[in-house]
């Protein structure tokens, strides 16, 4: 298998921002994650592609604190942070976007975004931030006072990427933004977290069931089935590939069944 | 005339069963366990100011002993959660349940021995004053009991909606995973919850205690207090006031004009009837968890 190259030594390969380093995860005696290691550098946007099931969550998860791994190392630029609570992660720059947008339903859509702050004391910056956020979405600024519960799916994805943005993250774990979106909107939201990625320079990994625009978005990629990393490279590589190509098939027919058995079929990587 | 008298005291009684309702409607929507020895913190509330205030005991002034008994009672939430519920995280609700109900004994006995279980009343400066006005006459300590429980409600309001630890309670009770994901310390905010129920227990005890003799045993009118939040629906804050005030106002007027008994069973008639009818309580659905 081969691993993303970094050269520390050469001054023009980015610095890693997070590394993972033969992680496993439980949910009591369940593994889901099956020693996975991977690298996320600087300015970039890390997709990590799998079905339904394979560990892409409990992998965020893990990363952000909410789990404890059992096994393994999560290093963020240098220090390790698997055994810190999520509210010191968060502090030292990794913001987790949940699968499902999981926004507070019965606040307001500025009290949602104003959470997102809540590991900060920086008054000004922070309104400035909340200027920033509302200039990506401005839908949100036009639905301010309105309950965020009130929102569409899409709607609250924003909310949820804009409330995370409110953080001040160096590295945005993005679960499944596309879910339950339609492709226009998908697209969309695609759009957005590539600018933010360019524009306010957040280091990205995407967690995505939707192969095509995450490849799309991405500059690198890992496949991960049952809990483990099966493939990785260069994103483009990736979608070139013919057992990716057999996973859009799989994906885009909307028929994950017979796209999740095709998957499993595929033994190349292996 | 005599009917104005009567609702004042209905109403000055269900302020403080209001109050206790609103130290279980807290605790459950941010944590999701029922204290059942919220009743018991109230009595306790009480007994520690009468141990700071009156003269059989330390003699401060009453106005010192109040903020300093809310402030005992706010760390005792605290140190309660802290250092004994938050280790049974992940245990089932019913094992939290008895843990509650235990605590609740545990308090009465050592309320007992510390002030026994003689009834006492707590000294205040106010006590047996009345104000006049028109043909009323009105207790000083009933008209304090509306008009703190009004200023408290008011303080409540500001606080989950305007300061950053009430917004961060709101939004741990709607949503704990995402509170998580914001950096907001759940199990640290878990614990100011309990410090401010307990703190709200304090000043319940003590208007309770204000306006009559208390002893060990009072506690159990938490269960009046129960009742009063289940009408609310035991998800809002406004509701367990107001759960608090109809079983306050209900059971004067039930012993004054009903048959004999009606008025110990008028709240848990009504409560009944509530839950038929209206299942979720009488501010469910659009207004639950606001405030
Ligand atoms: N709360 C849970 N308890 C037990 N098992 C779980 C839980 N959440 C996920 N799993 C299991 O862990 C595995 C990985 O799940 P998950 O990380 O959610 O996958 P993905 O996000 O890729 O769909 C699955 O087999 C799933 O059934
Ligand atoms: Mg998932």
């Amino acid at each position: 298998m081969s691993t993303q190259t970094s050269t520390d030594a050469g001054t023009a390969a980015p610095k890693v921002v997070l590394q993972i380093d033969n992680l496993e995860s439980y949910y009591g005696p369940i593994m889901a994650i099956r020693g996975v290691s991977l690298k996320v550098h600087e300015g970039q946007i890390v997709t990590v592609l799998g079905a339904n099931g394979a560990g892409k969550t409990t992998l965020l998860k893990t990363v952000s604190g909410v789990m404890d791994p059992e096994k393994g190392t999560v290093n963020m630029m240098g220090a390790d942070i698997q055994t810190m609570e999520a509210d010191a992660i968060v502090r030292r720059g990794i913001v987790h976007v949940p699968e499902g947008r999981e926004i507070f339903p019965l606040m307001t859509v500025a009290e949602n975004i104003a959470m997102g702050a809540f590991t900060r004391n920086d008054k000004g910056a922070i309104a400035a931030d909340e200027e920033m956020v509302y200039s990506y979405f401005p839908i949100l600024k036009e639905r301010r006072s309105q309950r965020a519960g009130t929102l569409s799916g899409g709607q609250q994805q924003m909310l949820a990427i804009g409330r995370g943005l409110m953080a001040q993250p160096k590295l945005m774990l993005l679960d499944e933004p596309s879910l339950g979106l339609s492709p226009l909107l998908t697209q969309e939201i695609f759009e957005i977290i590539v600018r933010l990625n360019k524009e306010q320079k957040v280091t990205m990994m995407l967690v995505e069931q939707n192969a095509k625009v995450a490849l799309d978005a991405a500059d690198y990629g890992y496949v991960m089935e049952l809990g483990r990393i099966v493939m990785n490279d260069r994103a483009e590589v990736l979608a070139a590939s013919k057992d990716i190509q057999e996973f859009y098939l799989g994906v885009s027919q909307d028929e994950n069944q017979r796209g999740q058995r095709r998957w499993k079929q595929r033994k190349t990587w292996r | 005339m005599d009917f104005l008298q009567l609702i004042l005291s209905g109403l000055a009684n269900g302020c403080v069963y209001g109050l206790i309702a609103l130290g279980f409607v807290l605790i459950y929507k941010a944590t999701e366990a029922v204290n059942f020895a919220q009743g018991d913190f109230m009595m306790l509330g009480a007994f520690v100011c009468i141990g700071f205030t009156n003269q059989d005991y330390m003699g401060l002034d009453f106005m010192l002993a109040v903020p300093l008994s809310i402030l005992v009672m706010g760390a005792f939430g605290y140190a309660f959660n802290w250092g004994i519920l938050r280790h049974m995280f992940g245990q089932s609700q019913t094992s939290i349940v008895i843990l509650t109900i235990a605590m609740g004994f545990i308090i009465r006995f050592i309320a007992g021995t510390i002030w026994s279980h003689e009834p006492t009343s707590l000294e205040t400066p106010f006590a047996g004053q009345e104000v006049r006005a028109g043909g009323l006459v009105l207790g000083v300590n009933e008209v304090m009991i509306v008009v703190v429980t009004a200023a408290l409600t008011l303080l409540f309001y500001l606080f989950f909606s305007k300061s950053r630890i009430g917004l961060a309670m709101q939004a741990a009770s709607q949503n704990q995973l995402a509170a998580y994901y914001m950096g907001i310390p759940v199990k640290r905010i878990h614990s100011l919850v309990w410090g401010l129920s307990g703190m709200v227990a304090a000043v319940a005890g003590i208007l309770f205690a204000s306006k009559g003799a208390i002893d060990p045993s009072t506690g159990l009118l938490g269960i009046k207090a129960f009742a009063a939040a289940a009408i609310g629906g035991f998800g809002s804050l406004p509701g367990a006031l107001l759960g608090g005030i109809i079983i306050g106002l209900v059971e004067p007027l039930a012993s004054r004009y009903g048959p004999a008994g009606i008025s110990q069973i008028a709240p848990y008639a009504i409560l009944l009837l509530i839950l038929i009818f209206r299942p979720g309580g009488i501010f469910s659905q659009t207004q639950r968890k606001k405030v």
